[in-house]
């Protein structure tokens, strides 16, 4: 029955997660079937005995505790370890406490069989259980070492890198012994690395320098820190390391370690800058629509995108429960919404207003006060709080010096899609093609039979549709408030003309190039002085070409 | 530019001219007088509170004249007016700090409350010489103006024109409100200055300080009308005026449209910076949201509502638009933005050229 349980966990960690999702009901069903099997009941009067008894008899009990094998010992021990082992002063049953960060007033219990939430309990109606540091220690190995015995690799890797950070001769000769078996690729290197590190105070200078050569791949910045103190000079003016060559080595090891650390550091800074380009892209390339195309400044621009980030909260707010779904339906809606929204506005202000671009700032600034304000009577002036699905949050670890978190990989993502999107309704779809005709040559066009004003509402609309669907991304990112739109309008024109009006690929190099930018200023100069940066560079970058990175050529572009 | 040798406030058509000035007079008597002279309990008595808000009129006025130099006559659309009259702003403020002298919550006699807070022990070199009142209206003045020389410079010269120029000025002062957010700028951070004692020894708080402020505003509008107008009935005012309507013909007709447009933009950064410099004093603070970019819009606004390319119109249309600003957000806060929003959107419709296009209008019939 246990087992069966851990194999799901498994599976659950190798990401099989709705598997799992199906399978929980049915577990949940069997279990209380089980739950006072009869090793349950031996575990759980071992855990009762630690109530009162002696540190030293403690050691003892702990040591039964691992022996029952019951799917529970990590657990509890992990929380024993942990100071979160109580028991009720009512009916002096042991317990875990899921946390007591911040002292809070009521403790979450969870059951230490079933490891099940089992309701909460007032702090004063518990009593801990003690540790002391010789105990610690002693639970610290017979955790790890179960961690050792889990079939699962994951938990191993977990484990073995929980006993990297206090090695002792206890712990080094379980890592020894789990070395022989281990079959797991990653576990296994882990383990050398942890032998080798402890092979550094080895007194054999030979056993020393084989242990640096096993560790020169590693990323681990203890391992970094452990070889650099080799070749310092301890304050008498002796160097710590004794042997030459040990010290040659170790100073090899480090340039070596820290050459990769500042690769991957380095790739890290450029996958930040890749994911605010990424945002600025996705805010700017609605713009690059109505602006670049239609040539419309259209300050209300960033009220759109407020309206997209609104459409998710009123989808998420209408299907409770189902986060990770009502944000993928946002999509479509927050477009169909904006889109209306846009249409609506071409149709009422901005047909009159062609060809006056100056004017257009004008009237879509008041548009804008209008539909933030509109927002403020509906929702109230405070900030509304759109929840983010599991599955977005969360780090993905490549490795030790490099981890990406979730949300980020998908904003680039989300981003890539929804302008390939775009790409292909302008370049091949009958809409598209209408589209860049009337942008070229209205006259001719229109000559042509392409109704001019319908693809100028169409064309507005999609702008404006594709503002919604990074209203979106944004509602995931940032507060989702009134003055969400004011907060992005600005970078996102410095986008387009960065990237050069009218010109889709413009804005996508501008806005990557910018947020790229950006993110490499920002080790040295701050968040704030980087951003300060960017916009020096982009005023003096446009003295040097006065419309952007592509301009436009030809005719149309003489009109602007 | 060589300005026009008659008197020029009555050159060309300026039956407006003379009633703004003329009306501009009249405030500036009346205002004071209703203030001071009629007593509180007649029903035409001025609160101090009115006569701080006619003096924040003018100098908004005044910015609405700046821009509508720039923008009415020039087809220069500035969306970082902000930029140059914050810094105006920030060298009043910067005398005003020094001002303060040991009667800071610190008590320091040199350093301002903010630098004390920041464990700094001397005064910046910028600092140094603003308390002289002299050097203040000497960098209100230089400030605005090496800026607006520098920046017109670069991008006049590089010929970025129209939307491209409007969002580069954005793309100004929004670089620069964060610069001045930052602490280690030396100018006070998030807050600004602020909790200012007098100017030239005169108590910001008593009315009669506030009375003078009033009427150095007006002379100084009345003054940069009469410089505005002057500079748009010249030679170089027929200029500009083609620059604004065919800015490539007129670089082919040999006239060198970079520096009409560099020199006038110059002229425009300083009366802005000037405005915000006598607006600082009546309001009691200066902080870098000045340097919004909404800031900068709004000065826009006033003049597309007052009618651009008239001078008298822009003044109007800052007086109108912050009068119903005062009064809505007083009245009906809910109702203020949807009142200002569909303004604009109405008068860019209906009224491209503003209520000074609706006046002229009316007089022809």
């Amino acid at each position: 029955m246990f087992r069966s349980e851990l194999q799901v966990n498994s599976l659950l960690r190798k990401g099989v997660r709705w598997l799992f999702v199906l399978l929980l009901p049915a577990l949940w069903g069997i279990l209380p079937l089980h739950a006072q099997s009869k090793n349950d009941q031996v575990f759980l009067s071992t855990l009762n005995e630690l109530r009162e008894a002696e540190f030293d008899a403690k050691t003892a009990i702990v040591e039964r505790l691992a022996q029952t094998g019951h799917s529970s010992v990590r657990a509890v021990l992990t929380a024993f370890l942990e100071d979160r082992l109580y028991f009720r002063n009512d009916n002096q049953m042991v317990v875990l406490v899921k946390s007591t960060e911040g002292d809070p007033a009521t403790l979450d219990l969870i059951d230490p069989v079933s490891l099940k939430a089992a309701g909460s309990l007032a702090a004063d109606q518990l009593t801990n259980i003690g540790t002391n540091n010789p105990l610690r220690r002693m639970i610290r190995t017979t955790v790890a070492h179960f961690g050792l015995g889990n079939p699962d690799p994951a938990v191993r890797l977990d484990a073995v890198r929980d006993m990297l950070r206090s090695l002792d001769e206890a712990t080094l000769s379980i890592l020894r012994e789990r070395a022989g078996i281990e079959t797991d690729p990653k576990v296994k290197k882990a383990i050398a690395a942890g032998l080798a590190l402890a092979a550094l105070n080895s007194s054999d200078a030979q056993e020393r320098l084989d242990a640096i050569s096993a560790l020169r791949g590693s990323l681990n910045s203890d391992v970094r820190n452990k070889l650099a103190g080799l070749i310092e000079k301890s304050p008498d003016g002796n160097f710590v390391e004794s042997d030459e060559r040990v010290r040659a080595a170790a100073g090899i090891a480090v340039k070596v370690i820290d050459q990769w650390r500042t690769f991957y550091s380095g790739i890290e800074t450029l996958f930040f800058g890749l994911s605010l380009g990424s945002v600025l892209v996705l805010v700017a390339i609605g713009l690059a629509i109505t602006f670049g195309v239609m040539g419309v400044i259209n300050m209300a621009h960033g009220e759109l995108m407020m309206i997209g980030a609104y459409t998710t909260y009123v989808v998420q707010s209408a299907m409770p429960g189902h986060i990770g779904l009502s944000i993928i339906l946002s999509i479509p809606a927050a477009f169909i919404v904006t889109g209306l929204t846009g249409i609506f506005i071409e149709r009422t202000i901005i047909r009159f207003l062609y060809g006056r671009p100056l004017e257009t700032l004008l009237a879509t600034f008041g548009l804008s006060l209008i539909l933030q304000q509109l927002v403020r009577s509906i929702f109230s002036a405070l900030n509304r709080e759109v929840k983010t699905p599991e599955w977005m949050s969360g780090t993905l670890q490549l490795n030790e010096a490099l981890s990406i978190t979730y949300n980020r990989l998908y904003i680039v993502f989300f981003t890539l899609i929804v302008f390939a999107i775009l790409l292909a309704v302008l370049k091949r779809t009958r809409i598209g093609l209408d589209i860049r005709a009337v942008a070229q040559n209205r006259a001719m066009a229109r000559a042509m039979g392409i109704r001019s004003e319908w693809v100028d509402a169409m064309t507005f609309g999609l702008g404006s549709g594709i503002a919604g669907v990074a209203g979106v991304a944004l509602s995931q990112l940032t507060n989702v408030g009134p003055n969400l739109g004011q907060s992005y309008i600005i970078d996102s024109f410095m986008v387009v003309v960065f990237g050069g009006v009218g010109n889709l690929w413009g804005a996508f190099l501008g806005g990557m190039s910018m947020g790229i930018v950006n993110k490499l200023f920002e080790p040295y100069s701050g968040a704030v002085l980087a951003k300060i940066l960017v916009l020096v560079a982009l005023i003096l970058f446009i003295q040097r070409r006065p419309r952007g990175l592509f301009p436009q050529t030809g005719r149309s572009s003489e009109n602007s | 530019m060589e300005l026009r040798r008659q008197p020029w406030i009555l050159a060309g058509d300026d039956r407006r001219s003379a009633a703004f000035l003329g009306t501009l007079l009249l405030v500036a008597i009346l205002v004071p007088i209703l203030n001071g002279a009629v007593p509180p309990t007649s029903s035409i008595h001025l609160s101090t509170y009115a006569l701080t808000l006619v003096g924040k009129y003018m100098c908004y006025a005044m910015l609405a004249l700046a821009v509508d130099l720039i923008w009415g006559y020039c087809g220069i659309l500035s969306l970082g007016h902000a930029a140059f009259f914050t810094l105006g702003g920030y060298a009043m403020g910067m005398y005003l700090m020094r001002q303060i002298g040991p009667r800071g919550v610190y008590g320091d006699p040199v350093l301002p409350d903010f630098m004390v807070f920041l464990n700094w022990h001397s005064l910046p070199w910028f600092w140094y010489g603003f308390n002289h009142f002299v050097v203040a209206v000497v960098m209100m003045v230089l400030a605005p103006g090496l800026l607006a020389l520098v920046f017109g410079w670069l991008t006049f010269r590089s010929r970025v024109t129209g939307v491209y120029f409007s969002i580069i000025t954005q793309a100004l002062s929004y670089a620069l409100m964060l610069a001045f957010f930052r602490n280690d700028m030396g100018f006070g951070g998030n807050n600004g200055f602020t909790d200012f004692k007098e100017i030239l020894g005169f108590d910001l708080h008593s009315d009669s300080t506030r009375v003078g402020l009033l009427l150095v505003t007006a002379i100084a509008l009345a003054a940069s009308y009469m410089a505005c107008r002057a500079i748009v009935n010249s030679r170089a005012g027929r200029v500009m005026r083609a620059i604004r309507d065919a800015e490539s013909r007129t670089r082919f007709l040999g006239y060198s449209v970079e520096s009409f447009k560099l020199w006038v933009f110059v002229f425009s950064a300083v009366i802005a910076g000037v405005a915000e410099a006598l607006y600082v004093p009546q309001v009691g603070i200066i902080n870098p949201s000045e340097f919004a970019p909404i800031n900068s819009i709004e000065v826009v606004i006033w003049v597309a509502v007052g009618g651009r390319g008239t001078l008298y119109g822009a003044a109007i249309g800052a007086v109108l638009v912050n009068y119903a600003k005062t009064y809505l957000t007083g009245a009906f806060p809910e109702v203020w933005l949807y009142a200002l929003g569909s303004l604009f959107v109405l008068v860019t419709l209906f009224l491209p050229r503003g209520i000074a296009g609706l006046l002229a209008r009316r007089e022809k019939k």
